[in-house]
């Protein structure tokens, strides 16, 4: 018997370490964004994604919730909400 | 071939019929004779091995480690702080399933900085994930690395072994020992086939980060598999027979005149040499005594001790080696083998000895034999010296 011992390139991937999250996590309003882009650069875990305006989210299997993107964000955009609450962050 | 050798270079030679591509290794009393033997012959040229020297025992740990990733046989050694110093490294070694193997000759630890024999250094590593198999003789010695390779590289296992051996008893002891031939050791113990290694064309990792959800299950994997690992060494050591023709049996205890006994003395590593003669001496007086010497005490055999000792109603355990602040090392092992069963011994004792390599006579167990009676003790050394204890400082 072994157990998760050997991981091969990009299997990291698979743990979902977004269940370390405990408080609150965030949502994107997808209103006033201007795709400044900063949310994705500050981004400790990278799980950030989007493009246009009004088109970014994180991605819960990898956001720790730490808040820095909605802290950054110059249009108050995105907001932290409880974990409890039934919000895709999309 | 039959030799009159000493224990290490007896162990330098099994060790290159093994066949290891990487040695690493850190001098250190009284360890030395292994690894100036197997450098001795990387460089004359008889052993085709990259014997890496470094800086330290935190590095031959580690070079060993990181040249068993890559698939290849490894073999290291070391002794006291140098085990200790080794430490981290030794854990990772069994977390990360390499089949390493050591040979530790036995010291004590400081402080008081002492360079002789006791079993305190291996047995303060009980927890790592590695075996640890104890030998009485140069001839346990020798055949326990043959049987070690073939344990840690088992398809099934993939765990580290430590073959303890007492410090200069065994490893500066002269003894005959029957050398293993280098077909019949190629015939145990075939080249080593990785189950996985680290290899730039195809790629892994190991030993990375596990969260919270997915350690235990590492953890447990190794407990799982030095659990079942008790039955593979009979196995291992039934092969071990047909080949060179030396019967170990289930290479977990050895069971010396235990039949009708009523004193066993419990003990581990050369001590037991001793205990056989004066067992032998008591035994022409029409005493009923007898020793159970452990082999393996990791993994340990509780179901084999059970058998072993159920009907006995006094044992002795003798450790030489020191838990401080609780049960000694062996002696806890024994009583837990025990504990909340039907039969069982009236009497576990616990005696301390041999520390620092102050020598265990055959005085020594015929006092042991004496101490163990009915009342039960646990705290217990023998061969004190009580002017000594009169040293204070203080108020």
């Amino acid at each position: 018997m072994f157990g998760p011992l050997i991981v091969n390139p990009l299997n990291s991937k698979g743990d979902k370490t977004g269940s370390w999250r405990t408080l609150s996590r965030p949502h994107y309003l997808h209103k006033d964004c201007i795709a400044c882009r900063m949310c994705l650069l500050i981004c400790p875990e990278g799980c950030v994604y989007g493009k246009e305006k009004n088109s970014f989210w994180a991605d819960y299997n990898f956001c720790k919730g730490c808040g820095v993107c909605a802290d950054i964000c110059p249009k108050k955009d995105i907001a932290m909400v409880p974990e409890e609450s039934k919000d895709d962050g999309k | 071939m039959k030799e009159f050798i000493e224990g290490s270079h007896a162990i330098a030679e099994v060790i290159k019929s093994c066949r290891p591509g990487v040695i690493s290794a850190y001098p250190i009393t009284p360890q030395t004779h292994i690894v100036e033997d197997l450098a001795q012959m990387v460089a004359d040229g008889d052993l085709k091995s990259q014997f890496v020297n470094v800086e330290s025992e935190h590095s031959a740990a580690s070079v060993v480690l990181g040249g068993s990733a890559t698939g290849v046989r490894v073999y290291t050694a070391t002794s006291s702080q140098g085990l200790f110093y080794m430490q981290e490294v030794v854990f990772n070694i069994a977390g990360m399933r390499l089949p390493v193997i050591m040979t530790c000759a036995n010291r004590a630890i400081s402080a008081p900085i002492n360079i002789w024999n006791d079993q305190q250094d291996s047995i303060s590593l009980r927890d790592s994930g590695w075996f640890q198999l104890y030998a009485e003789n140069n001839q346990e010695a020798v055949d326990f690395h043959l049987i070690a390779y073939r344990l840690a590289e088992d398809k099934r296992v993939m765990l580290p072994v430590m073959v303890c051996m007492d410090g200069f008893i065994l490893t500066h002891g002269m003894e005959t020992v029957d050398i293993p031939e280098q077909e019949k050791v190629s015939k145990f113990l075939p080249d080593y086939k990785p189950l996985y290694k680290l290899d730039p064309a195809e790629p892994i990792s190991m030993g990375l980060l596990a969260d919270p959800d997915y350690y235990m299950e590492t953890r447990f994997a190794i407990q799982e598999t030095m659990r079942k690992s008790v039955g593979y060494l009979s196995e291992i050591s039934r092969e071990f027979n047909d080949v060179f023709g030396r019967d170990y049996k289930d290479l977990l205890v050895e069971e010396y005149k235990l039949e009708d006994a009523e004193k066993v003395i419990v003990a581990m590593g050369s001590v037991c040499g001793t205990i056989k003669e004066v067992v032998d001496e008591q035994r022409a007086k029409g005493k009923k005594v007898g020793l159970l010497k452990i082999i393996s005490y990791r993994p340990f055999p509780y179901a084999r001790i059970y058998e072993a000792l159920k009907d006995v109603p006094k044992v002795a355990v003798l450790d030489k080696a020191v838990s401080l602040g609780a049960y000694a090392p062996v002696a806890v092992e024994i009583k837990s083998a025990f504990y909340g069963k039907k039969k069982g011994p009236k009497v576990i004792s616990s005696f301390v000895g041999g520390l620092g390599g102050r020598d265990i006579t055959m005085e020594t167990i015929y006092e042991v034999f004496r101490r163990l009676s009915a009342k039960e003790v646990n705290f217990d050394f023998v061969d004190l010296k009580p002017e000594l204890l009169k040293e204070e400082y203080g108020e």
